[in-house]
């Protein structure tokens, strides 16, 4: 999937993580910021760019501020974000396949 | 990947508690609560701009969450939003137990859901005819239709009233003697039981009111529901209390199953026991009673 406009999902309150994504041009440019980064950074980033590279997402800025979010969290986030970006959020998900 | 078994159709609904599917501390925990069946909402409690938001949320939680022996429906968006189609796909995806439809007014709207839920489970390879229907009855149209909606599909368990809807329609407010929803309520009961289906009272909104919601719990048993929609986990234990059977009652219950199984063999057909007159017509309540016993752990002999 291609980042066509900068979209967002997701808020700050405790348990949720908000990701925004914007069109970038040198691969995939992740910034992190979490309120467990020490415990738990290594894990989100591996999360938010497996999710990305399942979605098919090559070239992207995409910033994610965490608040202790769980993996499915931020899965559903990033997912939610790309597909807006995309226009596609909507209807005719791809459960089970691209989304799982 | 958490697989859940096939959901039963008629199972214990003491307590059905709405949770927001859009936020994730809630969902993430639901199930410690204890009560009998949660209903994750994208209806109401999701914003119109984040419907798409709270169906990812949904799936992940459906997918990853280990519920346990806690039911898990969904409360979808009305059939004349732009949204239900895509929340059913959802709720067939993830393998929710059951769909309840919001503002559900004739038999056409459950068989218009079933339609697409039967869709959705041969698109997603989900066993056909495991998704089960609830049917949310929010307006005297609904609760006029009853009976169709009630007899509407082999899928659908039970019927509820929703209050808020329902009162605005018929230009009243709560009462705390429940008068403005008697008629509703009794009609939808009468509906229910013609059908064989269960049925479950509203939500009671006033968290401040111990009082006042003791009364309505209650006046649901009395009236003869199955369960009713929870908004917050504090009210999750008086409903269990209070619906449950008395110790008096089960021995009761226990005395006559026995009795009736020694004398119909015998070849009696009325009898007495404890100086009351029984035959059979006492029997499906009696046994009704020893199985809520067992379901609440009061209960543990093997009459049924």
């Amino acid at each position: 999937m291609e980042i066509l406009k900068p979209a967002a999902a997701g808020t700050l309150e405790s348990s949720d993580a908000q990701v925004t994504v914007e069109p970038g041009e040198n691969g995939v440019e992740l910034s992190l910021t979490s309120s467990v980064m020490n415990q738990y950074g290594r894990q989100i980033r591996a999360t938010v760019l497996e999710t990305l590279e399942r979605l098919g997402v090559a070239a992207a800025r995409v910033t994610v501020v965490d608040k202790g979010a769980l993996d499915c969290t931020i899965k559903a986030r990033v997912e939610c974000a790309v597909l807006r970006s995309c226009g596609q959020s909507e209807e005719n998900i791809p459960w089970g396949g691209a989304i799982r | 990947m958490i697989p859940r078994p096939k959901p039963e159709r008629f199972r214990l609904r003491r307590t059905m508690m709405f949770m927001n599917a859009q936020k994730p501390g809630l969902i993430k925990d639901a199930y410690i609560y204890g009560c009998d069946s949660i209903m994750l909402d994208l209806e109401d409690a999701v914003a119109e701009n984040q419907k798409d938001a709270a169906r990812f949320s949904l799936y992940h939680a459906l997918k990853s969450i280990d519920y346990g022996e806690t039911e898990v429906i969904v409360r979808i968006n009305g059939l004349d939003t732009p949204h239900w189609k895509e929340d059913i796909r959802v709720c067939v995806a993830g393998g929710a137990d059951g769909i309840r439809i919001a503002k559900c007014e004739s038999a056409q709207d459950v068989k218009a859901v079933e339609e697409h839920v039967a869709m959705a489970e041969e698109e997603f390879g989900v066993e056909k005819g495991r998704t089960l229907l609830m049917a949310a009855l929010e307006s005297p149209k609904g609760i006029l239709n009853a009976y169709e909606i009630c007899c509407a599909s082999d899928r659908l368990f039970g019927v509820a009233i929703s209050g808020g809807d329902f009162r605005k329609c018929m230009q009243t407010k709560f009462q705390p003697d429940g008068v403005d929803m008697l008629a509703a309520r009794g009609h939808m009961l009468m509906a229910a039981r013609a059908a064989g289906v269960q049925c479950f009272d509203t939500v009671f909104t006033n968290l401040d009111d111990q009082e006042g919601f003791e009364a309505e719990v209650r006046q649901n048993k009395a009236m003869g529901f199955d369960g009713k929609s929870l908004i917050n986990p504090k009210q999750i234990r008086l409903v269990h209390q209070l619906f449950a059977p008395t110790e008096k009652e089960i021995i009761q219950a226990e005395r006559i199953v026995r009795a009736y199984r020694e004398q119909s063999a015998a070849g009696v057909g009325v009898f007495t026991v404890d100086g009351k007159m029984i035959d059979i017509a006492f029997i499906p309540g009696a046994e009704r009673t020893l199985k809520l016993a067992k379901a609440c752990g009061m209960y543990e002999g093997d009459l049924v």
